[in-house]
């Protein structure tokens, strides 16, 4: 297991190092003179030139990229040119909105969209089977940004069930004593159910509205899954056997089926930090997302480069202990590797 | 070419979906097309007196918050939002096949090297990758395109590459070799024809998705400014009046947008039952 984990951490070790000079790049790709721009507009030329210097920018590129390096290497993104703040400290501030987020929408698309795949896959052509069909192609093709719009006029506006899509907690209550940065975790931990329930509330529609949109890959690909396993030989043989139909479906075919959606998790992680972003516009949810919106507007690139390579790392991160959860559900994965 | 045409009559018939889904498509081609000529306002005219009124004989879609029509509003922007996704897939096509094609074909350190880079932007998750893009190029319309093409390209380079892995030991491969045929026309010539149903599929699939990222990026204010009329800026100007219960201003734009996804999700499943019918899921 160990030495699993070490191999699938080298590998890693290429996507890593290509996400760091791509974010190296992308600043220095910058139009105009970030220079200039931290001077102010009425810097003198002198004052620019020693901006320069002092930002390292008349250094060449490669001494640039080392000193870009090491400054990651100490967990130095530089400071937000908005607030003046460290940008690595704002980020992780504001992460574990985003996180919390994530993976409650996360937990929910699994949740609604394997039983929705594996029982869509027993009947094939019967209702829920065209169910599944609609919402997977349905789920892809909507904008996030639309269904959110749509859950909040419906949910808020027609029929009030649901809180104004205003941040995290409705500002009759206090945040609760951090923890684990989780709002509902937090506070039932310090045993305020009350104030767990309306940071319930306010999340139900955001992370609605991502698993919605996730859940369309991850049922296609139990569908399908099921689908080829299910016909495949040593199914039938556990049939004539007279196993338990229930212990075949759960037991046999579902493990030998969760491979290739295990894969296609990968592919969902991207679309869902991306969703992200804009489900965290609508709602005003105070994550990274939000966050690196400011700072597009503002400009602000030392922050939007932070986020970028904050959200890689992460993704890479996940598709890491994806390999890892592959392993132990396949062993010959492992073996190989 | 009349087997090929009967053909697709006769998966069109079969699949009343695929058949739904082209007729879809040539209406959005159509209103792209037409766009000045049938929009009943003037899609930029703002009318204080008219703001925010419901949907009704006069405004099939109601007016914004300035009076704007919004029916006139989508189809101006069908042009916008289809140019956009439409030059972003011919560009990723164009430069992520051709890489995908050379590095099947000729292996090696070519392979290595067209892998690394699709690999280097498949690391970042695509829509943020798209983000820094036009934060570092700077906030224009051509920005949102390359940044399309940029997290497209993989995707294609990778059909391309398999395909073209399998085909360099085809006997028609080597027939053209003997022939006496230069590798790089062997490849135009011969490969890339052969790759390109595949491929056509992966346009259509990706045209919705291309449709989707850019619609999302003017959703958070990145590329096109207003008052040009784009359904993701459209959107997000409604989008406040939502909770107000002006309910119209987002909802239209937002169905525009999402029939169009809609449209080349379905359009991309249908040909590809169509090329290769055993993938059908």
């Amino acid at each position: 297991m160990g030495r699993l984990i070490w191999t699938r951490l080298l590998a890693a070790a290429p996507s890593v190092i290509g996400v760091i000079v791509v974010t190296f790049v992308l600043t220095r790709a910058l139009p105009g003179d970030p220079a200039a721009y931290f001077a102010g507009p009425a810097a003198t030329q002198q004052a620019i030139a020693e901006i320069r210097h002092s930002l390292g920018l008349d250094r060449s590129l490669p001494e640039q990229f080392l000193v870009y390096v090491e400054d990651l290497a100490h967990g130095r993104l530089g400071n937000s040119l908005s607030t003046g703040q460290p940008v690595v400290e704002e980020l992780l501030t504001r992460l574990p909105a985003s996180l919390e987020l994530t993976a409650l929408a996360l937990v929910l698309s699994v949740a609604i969209a394997v039983p929705l795949g594996i029982t869509a896959a027993q009947r094939p052509n019967s209702w829920i089977d065209h169910l599944c069909r609609i919402v997977s192609t349905a789920g892809v093709s909507l904008p996030t940004f639309f269904t959110g719009l749509l859950l909040v006029y419906v949910f808020y506006y027609l029929l009030g069930w649901a809180p104004a899509p205003l941040g995290r907690l409705d500002l009759a209550y206090s945040p609760p004593p951090a923890r684990t940065g989780f709002y509902i975790a937090d506070s039932l931990l310090s045993g305020d159910a009350a104030t767990a329930l309306a940071a319930l509330r306010q999340i139900a529609l955001p992370a609605l509205t991502l698993a919605i949109f996730t859940l369309a890959p991850i049922a296609r690909m139990t569908r399908a899954a099921m689908l080829s396993v299910l016909s495949a030989d040593f199914i039938r043989a556990a049939r004539a056997n007279g196993l338990a139909r229930r212990r075949i479906v759960y037991v046999y075919a579902f493990r030998n089926a969760m491979l290739p959606v295990l894969t296609t998790l990968g592919m969902v992680f991207s679309f869902l930090l991306g969703a992200n972003v804009l489900v965290e516009k609508v709602f005003a949810w105070p994550g990274i997302g939000s966050y690196a919106i400011e700072a597009l507007i503002d400009s602000d690139y030392a922050s939007v480069q932070g986020f970028v390579l904050a959200m890689a790392l992460v993704y890479i991160l996940l598709n890491l202990s994806i390999d890892i959860l592959y392993g132990v559900i396949d062993p010959r994965a492992a073996v190989s590797a | 070419m009349s087997a090929a045409l009967r053909h697709l009559r006769y998966v069109l018939g079969e699949n009343p979906v695929t058949l739904a889904s082209f007729a879809l498509f040539v209406v959005l081609v159509a209103v792209a097309v037409l766009g000045p000529w049938i929009e009943p306002y003037d899609p930029l005219a703002t009318d204080a007196m008219h703001a925010l009124t419901p949907p009704s004989a006069g405004h099939w879609c109601g007016t914004d918050a300035v009076g704007r029509d919004i029916l006139s509003r989508i189809i101006a922007a069908t042009r916008l939002d289809l140019g956009i996704a439409f030059a972003a897939v011919v560009l990723s096509f164009a430069i992520g096949a051709l890489a995908g094609l050379a590095a099947g074909y000729f292996g090696g350190w070519t392979e290595r090297a067209v892998g690394r880079a699709a690999d280097t932007i498949m690391a970042f998750p695509l829509f943020v990758l798209a983000m820094g893009i036009v934060a570092a190029l700077g906030n224009t319309t051509a920005n949102i395109v390359y940044a399309t093409a940029i997290i497209n390209m993989p995707l294609y380079a990778r059909v391309a590459r398999t395909e073209a892995s399998v085909l360099r030991q085809a006997g028609f491969i080597e027939a053209a070799r003997l022939g006496g045929n230069g590798e790089m026309r062997i490849l135009l010539a011969q490969v890339l024809p052969n790759t390109m149903p595949l491929l056509a599929v992966q346009m259509s699939l990706t045209m919705g998705y291309a449709i989707l990222n850019a619609a999302g990026l003017s959703f958070i204010g990145l590329g096109i400014s207003p008052p040009t009329p784009e359904w993701g800026i459209m959107v997000a100007e409604g989008a406040s009046n939502i909770i107000s219960g002006e309910w119209w201003v987002a909802l239209f734009p937002g169905l525009a947008l999402m029939l169009a996804v809609f449209c080349f999700n379905l359009l991309g499943d249908g040909l590809r039952d169509l090329i290769d019918p055993r993938r059908r899921t």
